[in-house]
């Protein structure tokens, strides 16, 4: 249903132009919008029968001429990256693991594995930061990775277990037949190829992790919102609340547009790649929410069904 | 053990709070995603172009962020209300990119062929889309939109965070006052948790098995 054209005849004059009209007015009302908006938060407003400066007077942005500021604030940025990266190799790492586990040949671990992940992956990340913080009294930055790498790496651990059952028969038999234990034949051929196709979502996964690392906000681990709004803020005052808010947006805006957008690319790539003959990838878009449920259910049916074979066959 | 059943009531007033933010955000989001889902796929090109920025803004920006907005710059901005009001707002601005993108998805997932069998025996636009296209739309919408709420459910502990005495503040404040039994009270707030969350995955996925064989 990508063509929404099929739905309706061509339009004709009278339709396109009712159709321009109604865009020109949408688009005048998102403008007025805005601008009523923008003109409430530059009004200056009284507080206490003290007159302050709207939102964007230059007295409430000056603090960002001063390079301190930056420092602080991009100690934040480093912060934040720091948390993102090795919860990221935690997470994938984990997840390799989680995902032979869990398609193991053996009954007695792969039950238990498919249980710790459904625990694992109906708690909140951020009772499982508490959990790790009272527990195991590790700090708050470890509380964020560990919380971090458990929850993601459950996730990126169906992922590419979905990638390995997607993946012909052929490969593993062939694999087995060159003489290859079950085991190399898993990591040798298998992964390589379920990672590569999976790697779009894996990403797309890991911006959903640099998002929760601002979980550390609550918790008490300075990244950047901590760093921005709390240690910053409260120095320089109330004032600066407002543009402290808008650069922090700003930041994480950049950082996870730009990787949502290599997702995407990456994705596009896989799917049309090369001249040759290619498997399309597994999900159109691999930023959307729902393809992790979507890659899953196949590879769950995929595997019943194989179970129902092998068994008619033996 | 019996520390931890006097503790129970407690436990219960912060879990009706989460499925208060549950729902009632749950609900607005709904609303509001579907809303911009409509504009997503709306021949006007402008509220096309609103409804991608909107989510692309709001999908990427963490939800910590928007609740320092609701929390924090709101109430500094003159506005007034209660904290748990500030909490449906942020939590239904975080959710509903994720609602519309479920609602985009299942009607890109209808085939054309579908569509245009229907638009080939002279139905109109109204008729295809009721008839043929939405009643299948629906289908395949739903184990999506459950795991948005799952993930909701797990968001509402944020709010925590955030003034709103939910199950997360709660569980924080019983484990500070009941130091020699924190780790049945986090298994307590974990399974409390996973009361709402493991039935609606399980239907999810039994859901999402029946439409993907059907494909």
């Amino acid at each position: 249903m990508t063509g929404t054209s099929v739905l309706f005849d061509a339009p004709g004059p009278r339709a396109r132009r009712i159709s321009l009209i109604l865009s020109i007015v949408a688009l005048l009302l998102i403008l007025g919008l805005l601008v009523w908006i923008v003109s409430l938060l530059a009004a200056p407003r009284s507080s206490g029968g003290i007159s302050l400066p709207g939102m964007f007077d230059g007295t409430r942005w000056n603090i960002f001429g001063d390079p301190q500021v930056w420092v602080f604030i991009s100690e934040g940025i480093i912060a934040t990256l720091q948390a993102a990266a090795v919860a990221g190799v935690g997470a994938i790492v984990l997840g390799i693991g989680l995902s032979l586990m869990r398609s193991s040949t053996i009954a007695w671990v792969r039950i238990p594995t498919a249980w710790l992940i459904e625990f694992l992956r109906g708690m909140p990340v951020l009772l499982m930061m508490l959990f790790i913080l009272l527990i195991a009294s590790t700090g708050a930055f470890w509380a964020v990775v560990i919380a971090l790498i458990l929850y993601n790496g459950t996730l990126i651990g169906e992922i590419l277990r979905a990638g390995l059952v997607a993946l012909p028969r052929g490969q593993r038999e062939a694999a087995l037949s060159v003489g290859m234990r079950e085991f190399q034949s898993k990591m040798l051929v298998e992964f390589p190829q379920a990672f590569r196709q999976m790697l779009p979502i894996i990403i797309a996964q890991l911006v959903v992790l640099l998002k929760d690392t601002s979980l550390g906000y609550i918790v008490g681990y300075n990244e950047i919102i901590r760093t921005n709004i709390n240690n910053l803020g409260s120095y320089y005052g109330n004032r600066y609340l407002f543009s402290l808010f808008v650069v922090t947006l700003a930041i994480y805006l950049a950082i996870n547009l730009s990787l949502s957008w290599f997702a995407r690319w990456l994705s596009r790539r896989t799917a049309s790649g090369g001249k040759g003959r290619r498997p399309r990838g597994p999900v159109t878009d691999p930023t959307n929410p729902a393809a992790i449920l979507e890659v899953e259910a196949k590879a769950d049916l995929a595997e019943s069904r194989r179970g129902r074979n092998s068994s008619a066959a033996g | 053990m019996e520390q931890l059943w006097s503790l129970m009531p407690e436990f219960w007033e912060g879990f009706k709070v989460t499925l208060l933010l549950l729902v009632v955000s749950g609900v607005s989001a709904l609303i509001l995603g579907t809303l911009i889902a409509a504009m997503r796929i709306s021949p006007v090109a402008s509220l096309r172009a609103f409804a991608a920025f909107w989510v692309e803004i709001a999908r990427n920006t963490p939800l910590t962020l928007v609740f320092i907005f609701t929390a924090f710059v709101l109430p500094m901005l003159g506005v007034r209300a209660p904290y748990i009001i500030l909490a449906f707002i942020a939590l239904t601005y975080y959710t509903s990119p994720f609602i519309a993108e479920a609602l985009r998805s299942g009607i890109n997932g209808v085939p054309i062929g579908q569509a245009e069998a229907a638009r080939s025996i002279g139905l109109g636009f109204g008729q295809t889309v009721s008839l043929v296209v939405l009643p299948q739309a629906f289908r395949m919408t739903v184990p999506p939109l459950i795991n948005v709420f799952i993930a909701l459910t797990k968001n509402t502990s944020v709010a925590g965070g955030f003034f709103v005495v939910e199950l997360f503040a709660t569980t924080r404040q019983l484990a500070n006052d009941n130091g020699n039994i924190v780790l049945q009270i986090l298994f307590t707030a974990a399974a409390l948790y996973l009361v709402i969350t493991i039935p609606l995955g399980y239907f999810a996925g039994q859901l999402e098995k029946r439409w993907v064989v059907r494909r």
